[in-house]
């Protein structure tokens, strides 16, 4: 059931009444409901799969969560009965039964992720390497389903896991509690990946019905669906018409071309993370924050903390840190150090692990080599301003730009140019053409493309260009607004009249000029297929 | 607590390490920042910090991270 369709729409109306009629317990069970049913009409096999996921979690992590508790209330009583060395063969022992459950539970789970996403891709390229060597007859590729949301849940289930196996928390003990946690339906199809500690904290308990938490839930979600209808799904037709056709859109054109995804994806991935946001908030559970105004960003390693958040805590927290701090790394650091020297081998380490996250990271968006060189655009990118940084140093040593307004705008756009320009990976069909189509940027830009018929032959009006081009003004006043403090808590502080203009002016904006109507279907939100 | 704040300022020589109270949530030592620093203490201190401890209040100032490390070596239990 797609965000911006009439039967959400319905769907929400529906839970909404009966979620704040009823009292107690009864909510959260009857939202976990909701969401299975919400799941239930996407497709009745994907029950199996976040079943599974869920059932084989909640048992593993109790299990663990129980053991350690025993073990530690046992080793507290007898821990003077022996010696040191004793001791620690203990923990050793007790920690060692811990992991093996853990690791069973882990790698199941990412194995279905793994099978379902991966398989089709794996077989790919082994035809390939078939073909190399001559052998025309390939492996046929199997036809599996995969389930809605999996990367997001099994994420966010393994983050729970993991979490509960280093004693960061106990382990929920109500099995239906734990799966309205992997399966609560705002947040399902495309994040944000939640923390068990975060969302727990709001989604279990009563809510009784506050007029102000609902108005704020609704404008958030009426935000959302501007962003989403008015912008990304009007600008969304010439990114397709650039795209489906390179040979004719080359140059300045493809530049426009990644210029449009820019918009395109912002307003698509973070109005659908306002919708979920928002329809939380109606109900009172608060939803951790994934975006804060990446585009404003200095650098790329500030766009990732600042884009996607809470993938990229996921990746650095379950990733990052437990490779980087591994024992292999540990002995990889000293060895590195006594070979390349102290400046060069400490960075080993760190280069290695980032490797991986962003390999991973690449393919966690999806089973291409699109999306893996991406991930890889991205660490080259990382790494070469980490190896630069005291190249930046010295010129701002001499230059004392920094800080200036102009150099803050250099600095933005600088970060939004190299963004979307590895963003270009998600939209040509393959690895060289992207290539190809950003080297033509430099070759075949010519002014003779800057014609209004060229850019109104992507299938789009030079009216819709005006509405997009309205429509980005204002998220970029809204942004600048957002700066000093939420915008909804300063509208709320306007006279009457001003409230009423400013939301339903902006409820008729989204109505009249929403990409709807002959000719447009509403558009699949881009991180649903992640 | 010296050789902690030596390798500290090696990291970030424009910060001030025996004040500086928000290392992580000030922005000050990011993810690359914190693994250089645990395999620095793993050379000069001999200890192991493992993934679960890289938590921001560990890393909030010299003295947590100190207090981690003498944590760690005092570590009988």
């Amino acid at each position: 059931m797609l965000f911006t369709s009439y039967g959400f729409i319905g769907f929400l109306i529906i839970v909404f009444t009966i979620y704040y009629l009823l009292k107690g317990d009864w909510q959260w069970l009857f939202l976990l409901l909701a969401s299975y049913i919400f799941y239930f009409l996407a497709d009745p096999r994907y029950l199996i799969f976040i079943a599974v996921t869920t059932v084989t979690t909640f048992f593993a992590a109790k299990k663990i969560s129980d053991k350690k508790e025993a073990f530690e209330g046992w080793f507290k009583e007898h821990k003077k009965e022996y010696e040191k060395e004793e001791r620690k063969a203990l923990k050793a022992k007790e920690h060692s039964i811990e992991k093996k459950i853990f690791l069973a539970c882990l790698l199941f789970n990412l194995g279905i992720l793994a099978v379902t996403k991966y398989t089709n891709f794996t077989i790919a390229n082994i035809n390939s390497i078939l073909n190399t060597f001559g052998r025309a007859d390939g492996i046929s590729f199997v036809d599996l389903i995969i389930p809605m949301g999996i990367s997001f849940y099994t994420f966010q289930s393994m983050g729970y896991l993991i979490d509960v196996f280093n004693g960061k928390f106990k382990a929920q003990d109500n099995l239906f509690k734990f799966a309205l946690f992997v399966s609560f339906f705002p947040q399902l199809v495309q994040g944000p990946i939640s923390r068990y500690a975060d969302l727990s904290e709001t989604l279990y308990a009563e809510h009784r019905f506050n007029w102000q938490q609902v108005s704020f839930g609704l404008e958030r979600i009426l935000w959302g669906f501007f962003k989403k209808l008015v912008i990304a799904d009007r600008i969304l037709v010439a990114v397709q018409a650039i795209i489906a056709d390179p040979d004719t859109y080359n140059g300045f054109y493809a530049f426009a071309g990644a210029m449009f995804y820019a918009l395109e994806l912002y307003a698509d991935f973070t109005g659908g993370i306002d919708i979920t946001i928002g329809v939380a908030e109606t109900m009172g559970i608060k939803v951790t924050e994934n975006f804060i105004r990446p585009y404003f960003s200095k650098n790329i390693k500030e766009y990732w903390n600042r884009w996607h958040i809470t993938m990229g805590t996921w990746f650095t927290d379950y990733i990052f840190y437990p490779i980087s701090a591994s024992q292999f790394m540990m002995k990889l650091s000293k060895k590195s150090r006594a070979r390349l020297g102290n400046n060069l081998g400490k960075r080993v380490p760190v280069y290695l692990s980032s490797f991986i996250v962003w390999f991973t990271t690449g393919i966690w968006h999806g089973a291409s080599w699109n999306f893996i060189v991406w991930g890889l655009g991205n660490f080259v990118v990382i790494m070469i301003s980490q190896e630069l940084e005291p190249l930046y140093r010295k010129f701002h040593s001499r230059f004392h730009v920094d800080g200036t307004s102009y150099w803050r705008l250099f600095q933005v756009i600088r970060t939004v140019l190299i963004m979307s320009s590895l963003r270009m990976f998600d939209c040509y069909r393959d690895v060289p053409l992207t290539f190809k189509m950003f080297g033509s940027i430099f070759t075949e830009s010519s002014l003779a493309q800057l014609t209004p018929a060229a850019f109104t032959g992507m299938g789009i009006t030079g009216f819709d260009y005006a509405v997009v081009f309205v429509g980005m003004l204002i998220l970029i006043a809204v942004s600048l607004i957002q700066r000093s403090g939420s915008v909804r808590v300063k509208i709320a502080n306007c006279a009457a009249p001003v409230r009423f203009i400013i939301w339903y002016g902006l409820f008729m904006a989204t109505l009249i000029f929403g990409a709807y109507g002959i000719g447009y279907s509403a558009s699949q939100f881009i991180y649903n297929q992640f | 607590m010296e050789e902690l704040l030596t390798i500290l300022g090696d990291l970030h020589p424009e910060v001030d390490f025996t004040t500086a109270k928000d290392l992580v949530t000030g922005g000050i030592l990011d993810s690359f920042d914190i693994v250089s620093l645990i395999s620095e203490i793993n050379e000069e201190f001999d200890v192991t910090i493992g993934a679960a401890e890289l938590t921001p209040e560990n890393f909030a100032s010299a003295e947590t991270i100190y207090a981690l490390i003498k944590a760690k070596l005092d570590d009988e239990d």
